[in-house]
């Protein structure tokens, strides 16, 4: 894998993730472009990457890597 | 006379703190919130669904900046997942009050104490300010305050049973021993309930389905905060001491 695993998919390099334990092929890029991409408003969402917290103020400083595991999560309803 | 209480350096007013679970939509929830006059309520933290970004969302209906939202754990059954669930939700939500749980089986919903106390001490040294369900046991709610818990929740009866308060004199026990908050979560089923949690002394409760799944979840909503506030009141008038046959009420002088 890694970086011979990229493919180019109408001019971006398109990577394979696992979002919310789903395999997936996004754009190459930041954390922040991908949360974007998917229509998320960032100020709602946490971001965990590979078990690590991404703090906000950095998803658009991390660039997404080939095989990432990532976890995008919000607050719903919820009891005891 | 206002009556408040305080859990790590916050002070509120209400004593009682809903669940945001099980509501038929977030009109009713945000509506049986306004009734119950809750300052917190509980949240869950999960996976946003990434095929519907668009769906409506809690934040949308219960504001984060008026009420408080306390996230928990609940469906985790480790520490390392209750952990890594809070670690996000500090992210999402900027705030340090969390309320932890780390269940022991589907079946019973009763907490694993062992990786309820580990997990306790992790947060607590990451910053994070605890609110701990637990077992109604006293010795096991003084080693959660040693270990950070900055209050401790004993279950009344399981989750969403709607038993009762099913042990009132362990409930009394962790309340005489704590020098933290304690609240009863958990049990409820009915405004009785609440108001008996409030008689043995504990400075609030939490409940979910007893308002969720009431016929009129609004009008059970404000039956809790009239028996949160009732069962505050008669503890702290001190109630009137048991006999064991009758007393009279009228003067006996005078008698024609």
């Amino acid at each position: 894998m890694g970086c011979s695993a990229k493919a180019k998919q109408g001019g971006y390099a398109v990577i394979s993730v696992i979002l919310n334990g789903e395999q997936r092929q996004v754009r190459e890029g930041s954390i922040a472009d991908l949360v974007a991409s998917l229509g998320l408003d960032v100020k709602k969402v946490a971001v965990e990457r590979n078990r690590a917290i991404v703090p906000r103020s950095t998803l658009a400083d991390v660039a997404l890597a080939e095989g990432d595991a990532l976890e995008i999560v919000h607050f719903v309803g919820g009891g005891c | 006379m206002t009556d408040t209480w305080s859990v790590a350096g916050r002070t509120f007013t209400s004593r009682l703190i809903v669940g945001t679970g099980k509501y038929k939509d977030f009109e009713q929830n945000a509506a049986a919130v306004a009734a119950s006059g809750a300052e917190i309520v509980t949240v869950a933290v999960r996976r946003v669904n990434v095929s519907d970004p668009n769906a409506p969302m809690l934040t949308d209906y219960i504001d984060p900046k008026k009420i408080t939202y306390l996230p928990n754990t609940a469906g985790c059954f480790n520490a390392d997942d209750a952990i890594r669930t809070l670690r996000l939700a500090r992210e999402a939500g900027g705030w340090d009050l969390v309320k932890l749980e780390v269940l022991g089986e589907a079946k019973t919903l009763y907490p694993n104490m062992r990786e309820t106390l580990e997990a306790t001490e992790v947060l607590a040294k990451e910053g994070f300010l605890p609110m701990v369900y637990c077992v109604d046991d006293p010795i096991a709610a003084k080693q959660l305050e040693d270990a950070g818990a900055v209050a401790v929740m004993p279950l009344g009866a399981p989750i969403g049973s709607g038993l009762g308060i099913q042990n009132r004199v362990t409930i009394r026990l962790i309340v005489e021993g704590a020098s933290v908050p304690v609240l009863v979560d958990a049990g409820v089923g009915t405004a009785s309930d609440a108001a008996v949690a409030m008689e043995l002394g504990c400075d609030g409760v939490l409940m979910n389905t007893a308002i969720a799944e009431a016929k009129d979840p609004i009008r059970m909503a404000r039956a809790m905060k009239l028996a949160v506030e009732a069962g505050r009141d008669a503890y702290l008038s001190g109630r009137m001491g048991l006999r064991k046959y009758a007393d009279p009420s009228s003067p006996l002088a005078g008698l024609i």
